[in-house]
């Protein structure tokens, strides 16, 4: 911009300038509207947790609160057995995102350093699965899952079908897709001339990749595991369909448990919705940054 | 053991670096394994049912007995979900709602927050997250925490209207008319964030001389908005596009927590499950609508993968 403008110019500029502090505050208005309104529902079920069921029956839902307390945490917790679920989500998510991520990140590898003739293929193969919709596979999915048998060590079942193993195996094989796709074209980014320079001093593919590429893809796994972790804590549909004993289930889907039992006491669903919803949100919270580029990183082709 | 791979030469003398890679048999183990394991898994259980899908839906297989007890019947299982299964088109015109809804009013809100916060706004970070927050969230716990806000008597609306006490009280959620537009506003309000975010970093990748020379030939921000922004925003339109199909067709959890997916919401995952896990248990049902699931996914898939690779490969 020219400090020495016509003064015609100047006013002109001053006056769009008004217009556009006139339109900032608008646009000021409606995003805090919006937000407050985003925030809304979720403030709502924190409020209602935090009120005892007699309380609201007593005064209405909509109503200064007389009592404050967290009997309905300490509820939900015992009856709903929060801490086995939780425990049994941990036993799902961890092993399934180490999985996806070791098969993802040896995908990319090949694809991203060999110029095989099957390379766009491969990728396909894996990515486009990850884009079908789930039902298209569940039918066929759960006849082979009961009939697929395990020593009773792995599976408390006898089957694929009602075990751990099953719900780790279907998110593996689910999403190694998006994270095979999202590493492929970060890997891309990563010079040639470092692994050809390591190969030229013998270093083994093996080497290659656990020592210089994987290193190097530390961002991008960071963001791939927050992410991955927040979609398979939050899968509902697999463990409904593919697991029956409902102390097995993983959290999310062991919220239906307190629905049928507990129909209309809605302050304590409120207490266990939060509950669950919690590690997703600290997670969030902690690592938005990483939760972000993971989503973007698979969206701008790298 | 070594073997060529890719031996380029070239015999005009263009002193291009023969890329030889020689791979050792250890190194061809492993690279067998890297891909063989991965691709076992994801063929398995993913491909291989898609197929058995497509299979069974021309058979009359009741799950019971063996695969080989199953006959061949043809289109018969297509022509009956048309014609005698009752929820079949009810769950194709809550599909198509859903899908018009996210296209038409969640996805371009997405947009519009987006844009406004592309604009340098102070506080830009904080509204981003406030936004973002409901995608971390599993439609599942969406569906209980919008049960707080929908329930007869005891939600919020119904509270503030003043309905709940006058004995008027608005079913949101009961009543078939009405339920699965009280679902979409909950589902477009997880929508919207999701679509903000991929929106954002499409903006920011955006060449910011194109929107000055805009301003410069004295364009209006609408217009400045139809004409460069967002022609400019074409690759990551594709995404959203694929993104709000593949959501639209995969709707399920919240349908499920609210009422199973009955009585105005019925949707065709929710038919699927039924076949498997419901009383009615008819798999060559459940294998057909499957298969009208896979054509209508197929489109944004190739788009998609389309899309990608051709810039991949340049």
């Amino acid at each position: 911009m020219t400090a020495t403008a016509v003064s015609t110019a100047a006013r002109a500029r001053t006056k769009r300038a008004r217009r556009r502090t006139g339109g900032r505050l608008l646009m000021y208005v409606f995003l805090t509207g919006t937000a407050l309104l985003w925030l809304a529902p979720i403030g709502w079920a924190l409020f209602t947790s935090f009120r005892p069921y007699s309380d609201t029956a007593q005064h209405g839902y909509v109503s200064i609160p007389h009592k404050l307390s967290l009997v309905n945490y300490r509820n939900a917790w015992t009856q709903g057995q929060i801490p086995l679920h939780f425990w049994n989500s941990l036993l799902i998510t961890i092993p399934a995102i180490a999985l996806i991520l070791l098969f993802a990140a040896s995908v990319a590898f090949v694809v991203s350093r060999f110029s095989f003739w099957f390379n766009v293929p491969l990728l396909i193969f894996f990515m486009a699965a990850n884009l079908l919709p789930q039902q298209v596979i569940i039918t066929p999915l759960y006849e082979m899952y009961l009939r697929v048998h395990l020593p009773t060590w792995v599976s408390s079942s006898g089957l694929l079908y009602d075990s751990f193993l099953g719900l780790i195996l279907i998110n593996v094989a689910f999403q190694t897709g998006f994270c095979a796709f999202v590493l492929s074209n970060y890997m891309k980014t990563i010079p040639k001339s470092l692994s050809e320079a390591a190969r030229v001093d013998g270093a083994s593919v093996t080497r290659q990749f656990f020592g210089i590429i994987l290193p190097l893809c530390r961002p991008a796994l960071a963001a791939l595991a927050t992410l991955e972790f927040t979609w398979i804590y939050n899968d509902f549909l697999w463990a409904v369909v593919l697991m029956s004993s409902g102390d097995k289930r993983p959290i999310t889907s062991s919220l239906t448990n307190l629905q049928g039992v507990y129909f209309t006491d809605n302050n304590l669903i409120s207490a266990a919705a939060i509950l669950v919803a919690l590690p997703t949100i600290i997670v969030y919270v902690l690592l938005q940054r990483q939760f972000i580029s993971g989503l973007t990183l698979g969206a701008n082709k790298g | 053991m070594a073997v060529d791979l890719a031996t380029t030469v070239k015999s005009d003398g263009a002193r291009r670096r023969a890329r030889a890679v020689r791979l050792s048999m250890a190194d061809r183990v492993a690279i067998g394994l890297m891909l063989g394991i991965p691709a076992l898994v994801v063929g398995a259980l993913v491909w291989f049912p898609t197929i058995a899908s497509i299979v069974l839906s021309f058979t009359n297989w009741d799950g019971i007995g063996g695969v080989g007890t199953a006959k061949w019947v043809g289109t018969q299982n297509y022509r009956e979900i048309a014609t005698i299964y009752p929820p079949f088109w009810p769950a194709v015109e809550h599909n198509a709602i859903w899908l018009a809804f996210l296209t038409f009013v969640a996805t371009p809100f997405g947009l519009l927050l987006a844009y406004l916060l592309d604009k340098n706004m102070r506080g830009s970070r904080v509204y981003q997250s406030i936004f973002f927050l409901p995608v971390v969230l599993s439609l599942a716990i969406i569906g209980f925490i919008w049960q707080l806000i929908y329930s007869p008597t005891q939600g919020l609306i119904n509270n503030l209207t003043g309905n709940a006490s006058s004995g008027h009280v608005i079913d949101w959620l009961g009543n078939p008319k009405l339920n699965l537009w009280a679902i979409l506003v909950a589902v477009g309000w997880r929508h919207a964030g999701y679509i903000m975010v991929l929106y954002l970093a499409g903006l920011k990748s955006i060449d910011p001389s194109l929107r000055e020379a805009a301003a410069i030939d004295g364009a209006g921000e609408w217009h400045a908005f139809r004409t460069v922004v967002f022609p400019a925003l074409r690759p990551i339109n594709i995404v959203i596009v694929v993104v709000t199909v593949i959501e639209a067709l995969r709707a399920f959890d919240i349908v499920y927590i609210v009422n199973r997916g009955r009585n105005g919401l019925e949707l065709l995952s929710v038919l699927v499950t039924d076949n498997i896990i419901g009383e009615a248990s008819r798999i060559g049902y459940g294998s057909a609508i499957a298969v009208i699931l896979i054509m209508i996914s197929i489109v944004p898939i190739v788009v998609f993968v389309w899309n990608s690779f051709q810039e991949a490969d340049a």
